[in-house]
C-alpha cells in the first residue's frame, strides 16, 4: 500500500474543501470497499479524509411523510429501522440480501452507493481494464463475463455492472440524493446518480471530485412502494453478489396494474430502471402473460456478451423469470 | 513516508496506547503491535470473517478497519469474552458442540455469533426473516444466514449452527 495521510474533519465543508484542494485525496466512510482497493492497488490516494464525524447517522421523518437517511447510517441500521421495514420493504430486503452481518454493520449509506464494480479485472491491476485506465482495453469482453452487463453497453466498451443492492431498491422508490460539493449543496434523483459507461467508464456516477453525499431522501411511500420487495439471484444462497436482482413495487386494483416500479441489478453499469416494462404494464391486467410480455419488451435492447470463457446470455431468461415471479408474488398480495 | 499517529484503543478491557502508520489495519495493530493473536487473518479482504471482533459492541471485520479511524474505540476479541474466569456462553457452546476442527476460523466465528445473537435479540431482521416487520426467531435457517460471513475451511458448519442455537437459548 502506498503511504497516505489521514484527516478527520469535524465539518462537512472542511471535508469537501480537503478534497477540492487535493485531486488525489479520497473520502473514507466504512472503508469496506476503499480499504480493499487500497490493498489491491486499485486506488493510490495521497490522503484519506474520514467523513464519519461529518455525516449524519440519523434517519429522520420528512414533513411530506418520507424519510431522510443520513449518509453515515450503517446499512444494518437502515435495514432494521421499523419505518423502512414497514413502508419501504424493498429497501430493507435489498440491504439484507447483501454482504454479511459484519459488513453491513460497517458499511455506510453513502459508501454503499459509491462502491465500485466487482469485475475481477478491475480489481486486478495486472490485467488491462478501461475503467481503471482509459488507455487500456477491456479484459472481460474476451474473459470471465458472468457477472457483466447486458443492457446499456457500448461497442467494445466497459461491460461492468454496479454491485450495490441498496442502489437498485432506491431507484425503484425514486430516492433523492443530497450532495454537498465545492460549489454548494444540490439534489440528484438516484436514477441520475449512476451513469452508463459511454466513452468514459472511469466515472461510475455524475459526482465530481469533492462531492460529498450527505443524505438520501425517500419520498412518502406510494401504495406500490408499500407493496414492494427485492429478489436477488446468485451463485450461492448468501454472502454473494447478484447475478441478477430486481426491486419491484406493484399496486393492483380490480385485477389491473395501477402502479408498478421495476429496477434491475446485475444487468448494467447502473441500476436499471425498467421503464419500458413499466409503461407496458400500467393499466394492463396483472397476469403472467402480461408480465412476461412487458419484460420481453424491456430486454429487446439487451446485448449479452458471448465470451470464450462463458458469456452471460443466461441472464435473459434469468431476468425474465425473476421479474415475472416477483410480480406474481406481489400481485397475490394485493389483488 | 507518512508519519505515525498516536491513539488509544481499549482491547479486551485494557486501554492500549500505540503509534500507527495510517495504513495499519485494526487487524495488524492487534496481532503485530499488541500481541493479540486470537484474531486471525484469513483473506485480509473482507471475504472470510476470520478477523471478526466486537467494536463498540458490534461485530465488524478488523481487516477492513483502519486503526487510526478507531481512536478511543472499545474492541473485544474472542480472548476478552470471558468474565471472572468463566467462559462466555457462546464459547462454552462451541466447546460442547465440537463446533470446530482446526480452530483457525473459531475466534472469528465466536465473536460473530455473539454479535449475531445480540442483533436477533434487538429484533433486527435477516434475509430469511419471512415477515420483515415481525418477530425474529433464531432457528437454524436464520443462524446459517446470519453467520454466512464466517467461512470455515474445515466445514464445521453443522456443529457451528448447533452451538449458536444452544448459546442463543442460554
Ligand atoms: C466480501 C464482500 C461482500 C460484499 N457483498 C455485497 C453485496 O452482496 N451487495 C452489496 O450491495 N454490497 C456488497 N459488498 C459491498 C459493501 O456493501 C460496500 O463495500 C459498502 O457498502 C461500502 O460502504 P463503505 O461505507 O464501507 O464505503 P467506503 O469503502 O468507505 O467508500 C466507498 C467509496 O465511496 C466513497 N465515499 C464514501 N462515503 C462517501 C460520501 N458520503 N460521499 C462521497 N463519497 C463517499 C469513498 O471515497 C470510496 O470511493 C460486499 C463487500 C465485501 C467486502
Ligand atoms: S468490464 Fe469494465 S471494469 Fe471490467 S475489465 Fe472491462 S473495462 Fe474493466
Ligand atoms: S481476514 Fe478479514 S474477512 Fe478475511
Ligand atoms: S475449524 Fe478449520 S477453518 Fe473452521
Amino acid at each position: 500500500m502506498k503511504p497516505f495521510t489521514y484527516a478527520r474533519p469535524s465539518e462537512a465543508s472542511e471535508a469537501v474543501a480537503a478534497l477540492a484542494a487535493d485531486p488525489d485525496a479520497r473520502f473514507l466512510a466504512g472503508g469496506t470497499n476503499l480499504l480493499d482497493h487500497l490493498k489491491l492497488g486499485v486506488v493510490e490516494p495521497s490522503q484519506l479524509v474520514d467523513v464519519n464525524r461529518v455525516t449524519s447517522t440519523a434517519i429522520e421523518d420528512l414533513p411530506d411523510g418520507g424519510l431522510r437517511i443520513g449518509a453515515g447510517v450503517p446499512n444494518s441500521d437502515l435495514a432494521a429501522d421499523p419505518r423502512v421495514r414497514e413502508r419501504y420493504p424493498a429497501v430493507a430486503a435489498a440491504i439484507l440480501a447483501g454482504a454479511s452481518g459484519q459488513l453491513r454493520n460497517m458499511a455506510s449509506t453513502g459508501g454503499n452507493l459509491l462502491q465500485r464494480t466487482r469485475c475481477v479485472y478491475f480489481a486486478d491491476p495486472t490485467t488491462p481494464c478501461t475503467k481503471r485506465d482509459l488507455s487500456q482495453g477491456c479484459s472481460a469482453r474476451e474473459g470471465w463475463a458472468r457477472y457483466h452487463a447486458i443492457l446499456g453497453t457500448a461497442a467494445d466498451g466497459c461491460i461492468a455492472t454496479h454491485p450495490s443492492d441498496l442502489a437498485v431498491a432506491l431507484v425503484a422508490v425514486d430516492a433523492q440524493v443530497q450532495v454537498l460539493g465545492p460549489d454548494g449543496a444540490r439534489t440528484i434523483p438516484i436514477g441520475e446518480l449512476h451513469r452508463l459507461p459511454g466513452d468514459d467508464p472511469t466515472r461510475d456516477t455524475v459526482l465530481a471530485h469533492g462531492d460529498l453525499i450527505t443524505a438520501v431522501d425517500l419520498p412518502a411511500p406510494t401504495p406500490a412502494v408499500r407493496n414492494s420487495t427485492y429478489r436477488k439471484v446468485r451463485d450461492r444462497a448468501s454472502y454473494a453478489f447478484a447475478l441478477v436482482s430486481a426491486a419491484v413495487a406493484l399496486e393492483v386494483r380490480d385485477g389491473t396494474v395501477a402502479d408498478v416500479r421495476i429496477a434491475l441489478g446485475g444487468v448494467a453499469h447502473k441500476p436499471w430502471r425498467a421503464t419500458v416494462a413499466e409503461a407496458a404494464l400500467r393499466g394492463r391486467p396483472a397476469t403472467d402473460d402480461e408480465f412476461r410480455a412487458a419484460i420481453a419488451a424491456e430486454l429487446d435492447a439487451a446485448e449479452p456478451v458471448r465470451s470464450p470463457l462463458g458469456g452471460n446470455t443466461f441472464k435473459l431468461p434469468l431476468v425474465t423469470g425473476t421479474v415475472v415471479s416477483t410480480l406474481r408474488g406481489l400481485a397475490g398480495g394485493t389483488a | 513516508m507518512s508519519t505515525t499517529i498516536p491513539l488509544t484503543i481499549t482491547v479486551d478491557g485494557e486501554p492500549r496506547d500505540l503509534d500507527v502508520d495510517p495504513r495499519t489495519t485494526l487487524l495488524d495493530a492487534l496481532r503485530d503491535r499488541l500481541g493479540v493473536t486470537s484474531t486471525k487473518k484469513g483473506c485480509d479482504h473482507g471475504q472470510c470473517g476470520a478477523c471478526t471482533v466486537l467494536l463498540d459492541g458490534r461485530r465488524v471485520l478488523a481487516c477492513l478497519t483502519l486503526a487510526v479511524a478507531k481512536d478511543g474505540a472499545d474492541v473485544v476479541t474472542a480472548n476478552g469474552l470471558a468474565t471472572d474466569g468463566e467462559l462466555h456462553p457462546v464459547t462454552e457452546a462451541f466447546l460442547a458442540n465440537d463446533a470446530y476442527q482446526c480452530g483457525y476460523c473459531t475466534p472469528g466465528q465466536i465473536c460473530s455469533a455473539v454479535g449475531a445473537i445480540d442483533e436477533a435479540r434487538q429484533g433486527m431482521p435477516s434475509a430469511v426473516t419471512s415477515d420483515l416487520t415481525g418477530e425474529v426467531t433464531l432457528d437454524r435457517t436464520e443462524i446459517a444466514e446470519r453467520m454466512s460471513g464466517n467461512l470455515c475451511r474445515c466445514a464445521a458448519y453443522v456443529n457451528i449452527v448447533s452451538a449458536v442455537e444452544e448459546a442463543s437459548r442460554a
